[in-house]
C-alpha cells in the first residue's frame, strides 16, 4: 500500500479532494465540535472538581442526590421495556403485515419526537392534574400522579416512546418476513417464531434502541419539570436535582451531580459506537 | 490520435490486477479489451482514462506522456457501465456538461452549445427527448445520452466500460450496431471493455484478450478465433472441445483421439477442437449420438466418446441427418498447447 | 408407493393449508379487520396492543391539550395565541431555532464530508461526539453552557471586551440551539453521502470538470433533499427545546423568554387554557414541520 502511494504522490484520484481541502475541512470540523461539543462536556468535570474531589463526592453522597438517582433509575427502569416491548410489537405489526395506513401509523408513533417536552407534561396534567380529566376521582381517592412519580413516570413513557419502534421498524422491513414465513410453514407457533426466528435477528438494533430510549428517560428533563412537584427527596430525578442546586448557586453540587449524567452519556456514547463497530450496517436509521 | 501502452503495471492492495501490460492503438481503431471478470480489462480502461494511475510504465497519448496526467486534463470520453447519468439534470443539460463547465475562452457560446447537443441528440437518434430526465428514459435510452455526453467534449479517445452489460438482449444487438455506427461516423479512436465475446469480435477492429492481468492475444476477431495462440484465448473464444492429453513424438493422443502437433513440447498437452471441425470419418474415433437439436441453420449434435468424455459437434443440417447412433469422427483441425 | 401418514404429513398438511388459507375466505368466526397476505400469526395481538397503547399513552393526552385550548372562545384564543408576549415569545423560539440550523447547516455537511469521504485521526471519537447532544441529558447542557458563555465564564470572558454579550439574550438561545441540533443535519447528510455513488463525480472530472466544479453542480444538489430534511429536523427540535435553553436564556418576558418557557409559566398560575392555547401553536408548528419533511422527501423522490 505504501508504494502506490509513493508512486502517486501529488496524484489524486479523480474523486479525492485535494490535501490542503481535507486539511482545512477537518480542521474546521474538529474546531467547531470542539467549541460545541467538547468544551461544555469539559466544563461540567471542572466545575465539579473546582473544590477539589471531596466536596464533589459529597454532593453526589447525600440523601437527596441519592433519592433522585433512585428515582431516575427507577423511572428509567419502567419506561425503557415498557416502549421496549411496544418497540417490538409495533415493528412486528408493522413489518410482517400488509395493511392500510401503514404511513399513517409510523407517522404517529413518531409524534412524541417532534413534540415539545414542556407539551408532553403539560398533556398529562391536563389529564392528570387537579383540574384534569381524572382530577377529582384521584382527590377522592387519593392518588397522586401529577407531582408524583406515576406522573413521572408517564411523561418520561411519553417523551421515549419512539425510540425503540423507530430503531425496529425499518430494521424488521429490511428483514423481510420470509424466515418467520418458513417457520410457520413448519408448524411453528407465533411466539416461538418470534422467539427463535425474529428475535435473534433484531437483537443488536433492538439493543441499540434500547440504549439510546435509556439515555433519554435518565435524562428527560422538560416533561419531567412540569409534571413533578420538584419536591427534594421525593419527586427530583437526577435532572431536576441539578437545576435546583444550580438554582441555588450550589455550582459544585450542581455539577457533580451532572458529571455523574455526563459519565452516563460517555458510556451510552461508547456503548453505541461498540455496537456499531461489532455489527457493521448497524447506524441509527435516519437521524433522531 | 495513437495510444501507447507500456509496461503498466498495477496492484490493489496485494492483488496484481495488471502485469507488464504493453498495447498500441492505432488512431481511429475501434478495440475491444475482453476477458472474464478480474482480468484487468476495466483497470486498464480506466488507467487508459486517468482514473486509476499505474504503479508502473507509462500510457502515452500520440507520443506524448500523460501516465499521471488528471483524467480532466486528458480529454476523453468515458462511458460508465451504469451511465452515471447526473439525475437532477435534463438530457441536453447532462450532455451539455463537458461544455458548460468550461472556463473563459475554451467555453462555446451558448447558441454553439445547444447546437452541439442537437447535433448529438440526432446522432444517437434521441432528438426530442433533450427536455427530459434520466428517471424517464429507458436504459438503452439512457445509454446513447451516456455516449453523446462524452462525445460531446469532442474526446480524442473514447472509452465505454461494458457499455451494454446492463441491458437485455435485443436492445444489446441494437446498441451495438449503434456504436459501430457513431465509431464510423465520427472516427475517434475508440475502446471499448466487454466480457463477451460475441460482441468483441462483432463489434470491433482488433481484440485484446486479457487474462490475470496480462494479455494474451492481440488481433483482428478472425486471427483471435481461428489462430489462438494460447490456451486459455482458445478456450475462451469460440466454442471448444477440450482434451487433456500426451505429446510425444510430435503427435497427439487423448484415449481414441490422435491429433497431429508439430512444434508442440512433448509431454501433458490439451488439445482445442472446435465443434465445427468435427467430421464422420472412418479412421476416426467412436462416439455415441445422444441428442442432435436445431440451432439456427446449423444442428448442434451432442455424443459421447469411448472413454466417457461428451462432445459437442455442430453441422449443417444435412450433415446432421448421417450423425445417428454410433459414428466414427475425426477433428480436420484442432489446437494443441503444451500443458 | 403406500407409507403410513406421519407426524410430517400433518405438519406439512397444516402448512400447505395455512398458506393457502391466507388468501382463502376465513375460517369460521373471526373475519380479521385487515385482510392480510401473510401465513404469519399475531397479527390481532401486535395489533392490538399498538393501537391501544398508543392511544393512550399518545393519541388521547394529546387531544387533551387541543381540547382544553378549544374550550375558550375562539376570540379568546387567538387572544392568547397571539398577545404580545406570545409573539415575542414565538419570535426568539422560531428565529433562533432558524440561525441555529442554519449554522448547524453550514458544519453538518463539513462534518458529514470528512466523516464519509476522510480518514483522519481521531475519526472514531468525533463520529461518536456527534450524538453527543441525544445521549447527554438536556439540563446539564443548560448548566454546562450557561457556565460558559456568562460573562465572567471560560468563553464569555473573552467576549465581553469585546462588547459581545452571549448569555442571558437571543443569543445564547442560539448557542444552546446549534448544541442541541448539531446531530441531525450530519447523520441525515451521512447515509445519502456513503450510499453516493462515485461513478458521477468521476463522469464530470473525465468531462474536464475540476473539483470544485464537480462538487457545486453535481454532489451537493444530490445532497439537496437529506440537507433540507435535516435542516428541518433541526429546525423543528430547536422549537421545543427547554432544558437546553432555560439555564442560558435571560427569561425576561417580551424579551428572552421562549415559547415553551410561556407554557410553564401560565401552569404555574392554573392558566391551563392559556398555557394549552401555546401548546396547540407549537403543535401545529411542529406538524407542519412534519409535512414539510415529508414533502421534501416525496420531492427528492422525483428524480429517482
Amino acid at each position: 500500500m505504501a508504494a502506490v502511494q509513493n508512486s502517486m504522490k501529488g496524484r489524486r484520484r479523480a474523486v479525492d479532494d485535494p490535501l490542503w481541502a481535507k486539511v482545512l475541512i477537518v480542521g474546521v470540523v474538529m474546531a467547531f465540535l470542539a467549541l460545541v461539543l467538547i468544551l461544555p462536556l469539559a466544563a461540567v468535570f471542572v466545575e465539579a472538581l473546582r473544590k477539589g474531589l471531596g466536596p464533589a463526592l459529597e454532593a453526589v453522597n447525600n440523601p437527596d442526590a441519592l433519592a433522585a438517582v433512585k428515582l431516575t433509575l427507577i423511572t428509567a427502569a419502567i419506561s425503557v421495556p415498557f416502549n421496549a416491548v411496544f418497540g417490538l410489537c409495533a415493528a412486528w405489526a408493522i413489518a410482517k403485515y400488509e395493511f392500510p395506513g401503514k404511513a399513517l401509523l409510523i407517522t404517529l408513533i413518531d409524534l412524541p419526537f417532534s413534540v415539545s417536552p414542556v407539551v408532553a407534561g403539560l398533556i398529562y396534567v391536563l389529564i392528570f392534574g387537579l383540574q384534569g380529566w381524572f382530577g377529582e376521582y384521584l382527590v377522592d381517592n387519593d392518588i397522586k400522579v401529577i407531582f408524583a412519580v406515576p406522573g413521572i413516570v408517564l411523561a418520561t413513557v411519553f417523551v421515549t416512546f419512539p425510540f425503540v419502534a423507530r430503531e425496529l421498524i425499518p430494521l424488521m422491513q429490511e428483514q423481510g418476513t420470509s424466515e418467520e414465513e418458513a417457520a410457520v410453514s413448519m408448524g411453528a407457533s407465533g411466539l416461538y417464531t418470534f422467539w427463535r426466528v425474529t428475535a435473534p435477528n433484531v437483537r443488536w438494533g433492538l439493543m441499540y434502541g434500547v440504549l439510546l430510549c435509556n439515555a433519554r428517560a435518565m435524562g428527560e428533563f422538560g416533561a419531567v419539570s412540569v409534571v413533578s412537584g420538584h419536591i427534594r427527596g421525593l419527586t427530583n430525578t437526577m435532572p431536576l436535582h441539578v437545576e435546583i442546586l444550580y438554582n441555588e448557586y450550589d455550582f459544585v453540587g450542581a455539577f457533580a451531580v451532572a458529571a455523574l449524567l455526563c459519565l452516563l452519556a460517555v458510556v451510552t456514547l461508547v456503548l453505541k459506537t461498540a455496537l456499531e463497530v461489532g455489527q457493521p450496517g448497524m447506524r441509527g436509521r435516519g437521524g433522531h | 490520435m495513437t495510444i501507447t501502452i507500456r509496461s503498466v503495471e498495477k496492484k490493489f492492495g496485494r492483488y496484481p490486477a495488471l502485469n507488464k501490460v504493453d498495447l498500441e492503438i492505432a488512431d481511429g481503431e475501434l478495440l475491444a479489451l475482453l476477458g472474464p471478470s478480474g482480468s484487468g480489462k476495466t483497470t486498464l480502461l480506466r488507467t487508459i482514462a486517468g482514473l486509476e494511475f499505474p504503479d508502473a510504465g507509462q500510457v502515452l497519448f500520440d507520443g506524448e506522456d500523460v501516465t499521471f496526467a488528471s483524467a480532466a486534463a486528458r480529454r476523453v470520453g468515458f462511458v460508465f457501465q451504469q451511465y452515471a447519468l447526473f439525475k437532477h439534470m435534463t438530457v441536453a443539460k447532462n450532455i451539455a456538461f463537458g461544455l458548460d463547465v468550461r472556463k473563459g475562452k475554451d467555453k462555446p457560446s451558448k447558441a454553439e452549445i445547444a447546437q452541439r447537443v442537437e447535433d448529438l441528440l440526432k446522432l444517437v437518434e434521441l432528438d426530442g427527448l433533450g427536455k427530459r430526465y434520466p428517471s424517464q428514459l429507458s436504459g438503452g435510452q439512457r445509454q446513447r445520452v451516456a455516449l453523446s455526453r462524452a462525445l460531446a467534449v469532442q474526446p480524442s479517445v473514447l472509452l465505454l466500460d461494458e457499455p451494454f452489460g446492463a441491458l437485455d438482449a435485443t436492445v444489446r444487438k441494437s446498441l451495438r450496431r449503434e456504436l459501430r455506427r457513431v465509431h464510423d461516423a465520427t472516427g475517434v479512436t475508440t475502446i471499448f471493455v466487454t466480457h463477451d465475446q460475441e460482441e468483441a469480435l462483432e463489434l470491433a477492429d482488433r481484440v485484446a484478450i486479457l487474462n490475470k492481468g496480462e494479455i494474451e492475444q492481440i488481433g483482428t476477431p478472425d486471427q483471435v478465433h481461428d489462430q489462438p495462440e494460447t490456451a486459455f484465448v482458445c478456450g475462451f473464444v469460440g466454442e471448444a472441445n477440450c482434451f487433456e492429453g500426451q505429446v510425444s513424438g510430435g503427435r497427439f493422443s487423448a484415449g481414441a483421439l490422435g491429433l497431429p502437433a508439430s512444434g508442440v513440447r512433448e509431454g501433458s498437452a490439451t488439445a482445442y477442437v472446435r465443434p465445427h471441425d468435427f467430421v464422420l470419418d472412418d479412421g476416426g474415433f467412436e462416439v455415441r449420438v445422444d441428442r442432435a437439436h436445431v440451432q439456427g441453420a446449423l444442428t448442434t449434435v451432442n455424443a459421447t466418446a469411448a472413454d466417457g468424455r461428451h462432445i459437442e459437434i455442430s453441422a449443417s443440417r444435412a450433415e446432421a441427418a448421417h450423425f445417428q447412433g454410433t459414428v466414427k469422427i475425426a477433428a480436420r483441425k484442432a489446437h494443441v498447447y503444451a500443458a | 408407493m403406500w407409507r403410513a401418514r406421519t407426524l410430517d404429513d400433518d405438519q406439512t398438511m397444516t402448512a400447505d393449508t395455512a398458506v393457502r388459507r391466507s388468501s382463502a375466505p376465513p375460517p369460521k368466526g373471526k373475519r380479521p379487520l385487515f385482510r392480510r397476505r401473510s401465513a404469519i400469526p399475531g397479527f390481532g395481538l401486535t395489533m392490538g396492543v399498538t393501537l391501544t397503547v398508543l392511544s393512550l399513552i399518545v393519541l388521547i393526552p394529546l387531544s387533551a391539550v387541543v381540547l382544553k385550548a378549544a374550550h375558550q372562545s375562539p376570540a379568546d384564543f387567538w387572544a392568547v395565541a397571539t398577545s404580545q408576549r406570545s409573539m415575542a415569545a414565538y419570535r426568539l423560539t422560531f428565529g433562533a431555532a432558524f440561525v441555529a440550523a442554519v449554522i448547524n447547516g453550514v458544519f453538518g455537511v463539513l462534518t458529514a464530508w470528512a466523516l464519509v469521504r476522510y480518514d483522519f485521526p481521531g475519526k472514531t471519537v468525533v463520529n461518536a461526539l456527534v450524538d453527543l447532544p441525544f445521549a447527554l441529558p438536556t439540563a446539564v447542557a443548560g448548566i454546562a453552557l450557561a457556565t460558559l458563555y456568562a460573562p465572567t465564564g471560560w468563553v464569555g470572558q473573552f467576549l465581553t471586551p469585546l462588547g459581545i454579550k452571549a448569555a442571558y439574550n437571543p443569543v445564547g438561545v442560539t448557542i444552546a440551539l446549534i448544541f442541541i441540533g448539531l446531530p441531525f443535519v450530519v447523520r441525515t447528510i451521512e447515509p445519502v453521502l456513503r450510499d453516493a455513488a462515485e461513478d458521477v463525480e468521476e463522469a464530470a472530472a473525465s468531462l474536464g470538470a475540476n473539483r470544485v466544479d464537480t462538487i457545486l453542480r453535481i454532489v451537493l444538489p444530490a445532497l439537496a433533499p437529506a440537507w433540507l430534511t435535516g435542516f428541518a429536523m433541526a429546525f423543528a427540535r430547536g422549537v421545543g427545546e427547554y432544558g437546553s435553553v432555560i439555564f442560558i436564556a435571560g427569561n425576561m418576558p417580551y424579551k428572552s423568554e421562549i415559547a415553551p418557557l410561556l407554557i410553564i409559566i401560565q401552569l404555574e398560575q392554573f392558566e391551563y387554557a392559556r398555557a394549552a392555547t401555546i401548546a396547540v401553536v407549537m403543535l401545529a408548528v411542529s406538524f407542519t414541520m412534519l409535512l414539510v419533511i415529508n414533502a421534501i422527501q416525496a420531492w427528492a423522490r422525483r428524480f429517482d
